[in-house]
């Protein structure tokens, strides 16, 4: 059933696909889709939720976004042309001469030159949550009102690709002035959509932005973002066609059902995700403070075994280390299964995991799992780890909370083993490596761990602009990271995503933060 | 002796309690019988059930009920029939501990409010009146959220106590009625007179006599607990995966694969029927035959 489903829905994909690049976008009509949680904020340089870039996304422009196309290519947003100094450390960017805020005021480099400042260098009471990404920028200046140059005090290769971020929003200079808060009560840009309302609980409006900088786009006249707090209730208004899309990712057996009900009236795509499911160890806990504990806990998962049987039930498919598989920076399958936990032969890894928990004399070790109560892929990633673990006489408690207590089991410490998720919106190890490295450092790594090791390697592969050098300096940082198994990868997740056929122009991507502003959007109607 | 064979011969013959309560009530023993079983299940669960519960089976997911797996399997290829045997413990577990707590805690609120009367009494019956204007599933939610979760011997007492609190008022209630029949007897009077302790009086004097609604009220309350129980996990706040309960197995990943996979539903769906239903007819049945009024 499910592979005649899914047959059917690549056929439909490859047919829709053939015949949106056959056809030329029509003008007219709103989109109506799903967002399934509520934003927490309108100000994108504070939000770490995907609600918030596919609420605001449409109604802001970025310095660069990613061409989807070509992923992780970049192509210029509100930027026409840029070039990069040899030396790597100054980016200059020629702004396009048609960019408008939706207050009729025309963007000019000390628009863009007021958000970087704001993200590097927040104001008292304005939040950054992605400040460090720029945190070697020593100097922004704007010779003219078309061009603002990034300084950089030490090579990044990151900083460019992070000129790209869906988080970005550029915001306008004069407001910023009047109030550094103003993002977070007012949604006011360049983006194709300017915005009409927000309905706690209900929905996102936007309309058309006239005046927006590519010629043409958006084709849409409106949008409505509707949020559903119940996947029941989303996918019945998917499956009736009151919503055409969910962006973030549908379960397999959600995409089963809707794919059945609409046949060839739906179209689905699927491609492996920047975002993965991670196992803290609280490191400074006994147990988990031994090595040999954590590297044996990590070892008794069959990650192989585990990915075909959850890839059926759960967003979760690839067995990864570090890097999401198949990007730049990925480990070669042959060489993962070489890592602690990666192996092949789970039957060995097991034995070696027992010997360890002997060794370490925790021969009948138990503990509290804390997870998340979210159904996907929280719950499933949960129940299969606490069967892994049985396997070597580990008896596990699976304490599942509420998001609030979650938060706050891992901000004070108080947990044996978390399973923690790392979401990125790119594969970029600067951002992605900051799981692994010193919790004093990165309080993304909840492991509560200090090794500097890992952070001296982190730190030369930041600096590092050769791809190859860096690669194995990467590979290095990895085969380390899971051998003191602070945090290890469980899975990486798959992304699902089903429109409605006659929904055009949206593009699938390894992020569910890009390609969200909807310009290119059309409905074949 | 010749004189005296009649006499006993038109006696009415005295059975053991459990055989006049069979042939006085068949369809409660019948519900006895199940319960006993569930209960025998559960303890030996170990023995009964062909596989261990949590064991998960890729190879065997979602499998229709065969001589292999007589319920069928579940998402994780888990064994229903063996999930189902489980979480009769469960059910058992947390649906007794759950009656008994509430029960006692309403048959000693009952007690009191009329053995004291006056202000006792009427503080006792207005927080009960507060109590009982909530809906049990509600009291229940509201109980459990702001408790959250404390597992001893891997039973979530918050849980038990959450599904206790709204019994508490509903027992209170009819003890009460009961106890005030009893406090107004000359014997009480008596006892009173000759200077025994409150203590004395309650326990040796007003409690046994009590006991007869008590054991009806926790025998229907069991049926009531297992219920909400389920109800909680299928919502989500009672016990938690991977440990088999009968709600927690028809919420999760049943609501994603009860199409192609309905024995997922509908073994737990029933297991948690007929224990309810065994349950309540027990109990009815048990009211019947300790009611001297029914007897008439």
């Amino acid at each position: 059933m499910r592979t005649t489903v899914a047959s059917a829905a690549l056929a439909a994909v490859i047919a829709c696909s053939t015949s949106a690049v056959a056809q030329t976008p029509k003008r007219g009509g709103t989109l109506n889709f799903a967002i399934s949680a509520e934003a927490p904020t309108y100000d994108c340089h504070a939000g770490n939720t995907y609600a918030v870039v596919h609420a605001v996304a449409p109604f802001y422009s970025t310095l660069l976004k990613f061409d989807l196309s070509k992923y992780p290519a970049v192509e210029g947003d509100v930027a026409e042309s840029w070039t990069i100094s040899p030396d790597q450390l100054t980016f200059t960017f020629r702004l396009r001469d048609n960019v408008f805020f939706h207050d009729g005021t025309k963007l000019t480099s000390a628009d863009v030159k007021a958000t970087y400042e704001r993200l590097r260098n927040p104001p008292a009471g304005v939040v950054s949550v992605r400040r460090a990404s720029y945190e070697d920028i020593a100097e922004i200046t704007t010779p003219d009102e078309r061009t603002i140059v990034f300084r950089l005090a030490a090579p990044n290769p990151s900083v460019f690709q992070n000129f790209a971020s869906p988080w970005d929003c550029i915001y306008s200079a004069a407001k910023l002035a009047e109030d550094p808060l103003f993002p977070s009560k007012t949604i006011m840009g360049t983006g194709p959509f300017k915005f009409v309302e927000h309905v706690r609980g209900s929905h996102f409006a936007g309309t058309r932005h006239d005046r927006y900088h590519v010629p043409g786009q958006p084709y849409l006249d409106g949008f409505r973002g509707v949020i559903f707090s119940q996947g029941a209730a989303m996918l019945n208004a998917l499956q009736g066609g009151q919503v055409l899309a969910e962006f973030r990712s549908l379960s397999p057996a959600e995409r089963d059902r809707v794919a059945g009900a609409l046949g060839p009236r739906l179209r689905v795509e699927e491609e492996s995700w920047v975002l993965k499911l991670t196992i803290a160890f609280n490191a400074e806990k006994a147990p988990f403070n031994d090595p040999r504990v954590r590297k044996a806990l990590s070892m008794a998962i069959d990650r192989w075994g585990g990915s075909q049987g959850l890839s059926r039930i759960a967003t979760l498919r690839a067995v990864g280390g570090v890097m999401r598989p198949g990007s730049p920076f990925a480990t070669p399958e042959a060489e993962l299964a070489k890592l602690p936990g990666f192996g092949r032969d789970i039957r060995a890894a097991r034995e070696e995991a027992r010997r360890l928990l002997r060794e370490a004399g925790h021969p009948n070790l138990s503990f509290v799992l804390t997870n998340r109560t979210l159904a996907q892929p929280y719950t499933p990633g949960g129940v299969f780890l606490i069967n892994e673990w049985r396997q070597i006489g580990v008896t596990v408690e699976h304490r599942q909370v509420e998001t609030a207590a979650y938060n706050a089991a891992q901000s004070s410490g108080n947990f044996d083993v978390l399973l923690d998720f790392s979401n990125e919106f790119m594969d970029e190890p600067n951002n992605g490596l900051t799981k692994y490295i010193s919790s004093d450092r990165s309080p993304n790594n909840p492991a509560r761990a200090v090794d500097r090791d890992l952070d001296r390697l982190y730190d030369l592969q930041r600096r590092e602009t050769d791809p190859a050098k860096r690669n194995a300096i990467i590979r290095e940082f990895e085969a380390l990271a899971m051998e003191r198994a602070y945090t290890v990868p469980l899975l990486w997740w798959h992304r699902i995503v089903a429109t409605h056929t006659h929904l055009r122009g949206w593009q699938m991507s390894p992020s569910h933060l890009l390609g969200q502003s909807l310009a290119a959007v059309w409905l074949d109607q | 002796m010749a004189t005296a064979a009649p006499a006993i011969a038109s006696a009415p013959r005295r059975y053991p309690a459990l055989i006049a309560f069979a042939i006085a009530q068949p369809l409660g023993a019948v519900a006895l019988l199940v319960v006993i079983a569930m209960a025998l299940a559960a303890t030996f669960a170990e023995v009964v059930a062909p596989y261990d519960p949590l064991d998960i089976d890729f190879g065997a997911m979602l499998a229709a009920p065969s001589p292999d797996h007589w319920f069928g399997t579940d998402s994780f290829g888990r064994d229903i029939l063996s999930r189902v045997i489980y979480g009769a413990r469960t059910a058992l577990a947390i649906g007794l501990l759950s009656s008994l707590m509430g029960c006692t805690l309403g048959a000693a609120l009952g007690i009191a409010s009329a053995y004291f009367g006056g202000k006792v009494d009427m503080a006792i019956q207005r927080v009960v009146d507060i109590f009982l204007a909530f809906p049990i599933i509600v009291l229940a939610l509201v109980v459990v959220a702001i408790l959250g979760r404390l597992p001893v011997l891997g039973v979530d007492m918050n849980l038990v106590l959450a599904i206790a609190v709204p019994i508490v008022p509903k027992v209170a209630r009819v003890i009460r009625s009961s106890a005030l029949t009893i406090v107004t007897m000359p014997y009480i009077d008596a006892a009173r007179t000759a200077g025994y302790s409150h203590t004395r009086i309650i326990l040796r004097h007003i409690a046994p006599n009590v006991a007869a609604p008590y054991l009806i009220l926790f025998t229907a309350f069991i049926a009531q607990a297992i219920l909400l129980e389920a109800s909680l996990s299928f919502l989500g706040l009672g016990v938690t995966e991977p440990t088999p309960a009968w709600g927690l197995m028809l919420s999760g990943s049943a609501s994603d694969f009860y199409r192609e996979a309905p024995w997922m539903i509908l073994f737990p769906g029933l297991a948690i029927s007929l224990a309810v239903f065994a349950f309540n007819l027990f109990g009815d049945a048990l009211r019947d035959y300790l009611d001297p009024k029914f007897k008439t």
